[in-house]
């Protein structure tokens, strides 16, 4: 019983440090880090979902045994979910090095100008 | 499926006025202005159309509902896409002349077209993760636009905005990877649907906390506003119009309200949340935005506070509480951009945004100075501009509703706004004129143009109330939240 579970929990823990690293870090790349962290546990999760006990790749032959088979959506979601993060990833790691040029530091303890 | 073929047009003319701009339109700025100003035009006619005729769906390929992708244009979708392209029309015209001072008239293009086509798609879908994939898309070019400037400020604004963004992103990722492991669908329609056949589950109460997690960061509600009064202001003038005016509400509220409505079919227990949320929104934005000087926070922190507004609006869950949510919705997209766009103004003339260091402008700027005068009644409300009316309507519907309380503090905060753009007025308008102002200049014809179409609509915003106009625009929209869960065989009826 506790092992069907256990893997949704691991994944959640996963994600909650991705969100620890981002609220809790100083440094741009750590920050950036604890996203990619976060977001590769929302697509574990998404993957687990669909994971069936000895199923098979959902693809319907002619003539073939009705079989156990993983639901096909959630990895359809994952990829479009990996492309989006790739986007998002490329785009923070671009402005972290604009910021680094400005600032000439990637801690952002020292990259606080806007306030209250 | 008759009479909504035409409905994916609105995504797909501002993506392909996107790709175009960004594949032919690098060279000239001329046709990059052109090519953006006649894609928005088009969105606007078409959302024009959409208001006017009757509600359809579409399914996307020809793969019909629960298994395709289903685009509904309801009522309440063609009110928020009217809503939408009114504001990037407007908005387009004034960038025309404004966005001289910048650099890369295509970069601008592409992303401010591609930002409409995500806004447009968060709209007409029907489906939880096409929603989600359009409110990246979104998302992504309204980070890249805060960074536009690529200042110290804007990158500094844009990374807090785009790592907070991420974060409400990955939110909504997990409530709906819950709803659709429980569920099993991604159908709007049909996921209300199960969850009314399945009930009330520890996990269905999970997920909505992520997704109203998720959204309410976008929609910059108080607990997760910080990034908004660094972003906003950081962004060009017009795109601060555009993210205060339309993006925060098609992103969030919209999808707030499509969420607790029309999935899961409001309860007593959320529409409290809800009321909480949009009173110390009201609250907290107001008090925070009356010890700011510059202008654009100024006009930031208000942001939070009119969302506030409409958040408790809805909260309410009665049929006037909602109208007035909507129309506030309507309104604030108006004058607020209005506002940010004669910030833009003030700032291109007189190269300050300090509120202290401006004065006496009123006799150099008359097109901008009555504009803004015009703004600051409306968000205020004083009869009888048209903020007036949509806060009337939220007082009498929590007075309706017997929530003497919410009703007293939304007057009251309303004062509060009052002292704030009274503040704006005295120091950027009034008084005698500062050294070195004197040869300030009124802004050229299409911000003035922009400026004044917008300010019209806060004068006679009140006539969206008239029974013919009303029923044209705002009932429909009524009805659709109103209704409560929307089921797949219902979706097209009202």
């Amino acid at each position: 019983m506790m092992n069907a579970w256990l893997p949704y929990v691991l994944c959640i823990l996963l994600f909650s440090v991705g969100v620890y690293a981002v609220l809790g870090k100083k440094n741009l790349i750590r920050i950036i880090l604890g996203i990619v962290i976060a977001e590769y546990a929302v697509n574990l999760f998404l993957i687990l979902l669909c994971w069936k006990k000895g199923g098979e790749a959902p693809i319907l032959q002619p003539g073939a045994v009705e079989q156990v088979m993983v639901d096909p959506l959630p990895q359809a979601l994952v990829l479009t979910s990996i492309v989006i993060g790739l986007a998002t990833t490329a785009f923070l790691v671009a402005i972290a090095m604009r910021l680094h040029e400005r600032y000439g530091t990637y801690d952002i303890t020292r990259i606080r100008e806007l306030r209250g | 499926m008759m009479a909504g073929e035409y409905i994916p047009l609105l995504v797909a003319v501002p993506l392909a006025g996107a790709f175009f701009c960004a594949l032919a339109a690098r060279k000239s700025g001329a046709f990059a202005d052109t090519l953006g100003t006649l894609t928005v035009a088009l969105v606007l006619a078409l959302s024009i159309y959409a208001v006017t005729s009757p509600a359809s769906t579409h399914a996307v390929g020809g793969w019909q509902a629960p298994l395709g992708i289903l685009l509904v244009m309801d009522g309440l979708a063609s009110f928020m896409l009217l809503v939408v392209s009114l504001v990037a029309f407007l908005v387009m015209i004034y960038s025309l002349s404004y966005m001289n001072a910048y650099s890369g008239r295509w970069q601008f293009h592409t992303l401010f077209l591609l930002m409409l086509a995500g806004m447009n798609g968060v709209v007409i879908t029907g489906d939880l993760f096409n929603l989600f994939v359009f409110l990246e898309v979104a998302s992504l070019a309204s980070y890249a636009l805060v960074a536009f400037g690529t200042g110290k400020h804007e990158l500094e604004a844009a990374f807090k905005y785009a790592v907070m963004g991420s974060l409400g992103s990955l939110l909504l990722l997990l409530g709906i990877a819950f709803l659709y492991g429980y569920t099993g669908t991604l159908n709007m329609a049909h996921m209300a649907e199960q969850l009314g056949v399945m009930g009330v589950a520890p996990i269905t109460v999970t997920a909505l906390v992520l997704l109203l997690g998720g959204f309410a960061l976008k929609a910059a509600i108080v607990p997760f506003h910080s990034w908004l009064p660094d972003a906003h202001p950081s962004a060009p003038a017009p795109i601060s119009a555009m993210l205060s005016g339309v993006l925060i509400k098609s992103l969030g509220v919209y999808t707030i309200a499509r969420l607790v409505f029309n999935v899961y079919g409001a309860s007593p227990g959320v529409l409290n949340l809800l009321m909480v949320l949009g009173a110390v929104s009201m609250g907290v934005g107001v008090i925070l935005a009356l010890r700011q000087w510059d202008m654009k926070r100024l006009l930031a922190y208000h942001s939070v506070s009119q969302v506030g507004y409409m958040i408790l609006g809805f909260g309410l869950g009665s049929p006037l509480g909602i109208l007035g949510g909507l129309f506030h919705l309507f309104n604030h997209s108006i004058f607020k951009s209005l506002l940010f766009l004669n910030s833009g103004a003030l700032e291109q003339a007189t190269g300050t945004r300090n509120l202290k260091e401006m004065g006496g402008l009123s006799g150099r700027m008359p097109t901008t100075s009555w504009t803004t005068l015009s703004a600051s009644m409306s968000i205020s409300g004083v009869p009888p501009f048209s903020g007036f009316w949509s806060k009337l309507i939220i007082v009498m519907a929590c007075v309706e509703q017997g929530e003497w309380f919410y009703g007293a503090w939304a007057i009251l905060v309303s004062i509060l706004t009052l002292a704030s753009f009274l503040k704006v007025t005295k120091f950027a308008f009034l008084g005698r004129l500062k050294k070195g102002f004197e040869n300030v200049r009124e802004v050229p014809w299409p911000m003035r143009f922009g400026m004044a179409v917008l300010a019209l609509l806060c004068i006679l915003g009140g006539l969206m109330l008239v029974p013919e106009v009303k029923e044209m625009v705002l009932a429909p929209a009524v009805r659709v939240l109103d209704h409560g869960i929307l089921t797949l065989g219902e979706v097209v009826r009202l």
